[in-house]
């Protein structure tokens, strides 16, 4: 099912792109 | 005098922004779930008043505020000392500038959003609203397709908004 269909699922995904990216940035700039 | 026009600059950056990503919040958390109710609320008023007064509105000041959120952003990376436009949109790739990589992400981010709401949403908004011509079957795909590009922008303000906060006040690590 698409995350994106539901709210809760919405925010859940932001939340886990924010933990990917964030890490994304560690490894350019850390 | 530099200061003072990046200090308004900033500031109008902050208000533009919260502008938009305030009205985004309106159209996922409340407009699109308000419409749904009053569609199958039978003897209701119906989802016309909200699509005939509000909706209009909201998306005007919405389209307009991402466009003066992304331009003063713009401005602020070109003209701040601390970044740089290139060195923001290269995410600072081998500068070792925390900073810059991080406001790189959030204009990354921001700019990815800026291209949905002029190229997906408001478009496809224009036909679902009966501003341009469109059959059943184009409004029903428009709608799909606005809908699911509202709801990646907030999935992408979530991380826009952690690193565009990070960027002067650091990382959680």
């Amino acid at each position: 099912m698409n995350p994106l269909e539901t709210i809760s699922g919405t925010i859940i995904a932001g939340v886990v792109l924010t933990i990917i990216l964030a890490y994304l940035i560690y490894l350019i700039a850390g | 005098m530099e200061n003072l026009i990046l200090s308004l600059d900033r500031w109008i950056h902050l208000l533009s922004g919260i502008t938009w990503i305030g009205l985004l919040y309106y159209f996922n958390f409340v407009q699109v779930p308000a419409m749904a109710a009053a569609a199958a609320d039978k003897g209701g008023p119906g989802p016309a008043a909200i699509s005939k007064y509000v909706a209009p509105r909201a998306l005007l000041w919405f389209r307009w505020a991402a466009v003066v959120t992304w331009l003063s952003g713009a401005v602020y990376l070109h003209s701040a000392g601390v970044y740089s436009l290139h060195g923001a949109f290269t995410l600072g790739i081998g500068q070792h500038n925390l900073a810059l990589t991080t406001i790189g992400m959030g204009a990354w981010l921001g700019t990815i959003m800026i291209f949905n709401v002029w190229v997906l949403i408001w478009p496809n908004q224009k036909k679902i609203l009966g501003l341009v011509m469109a059959t059943d079957e184009e409004k029903a795909r428009a709608r799909r397709v606005a809908f699911l590009a509202s709801r990646t922008n907030t999935m992408l303000s979530i991380p826009m908004l952690m690193f565009m906060g990070a960027a002067a006040h650091g990382l959680p690590y």
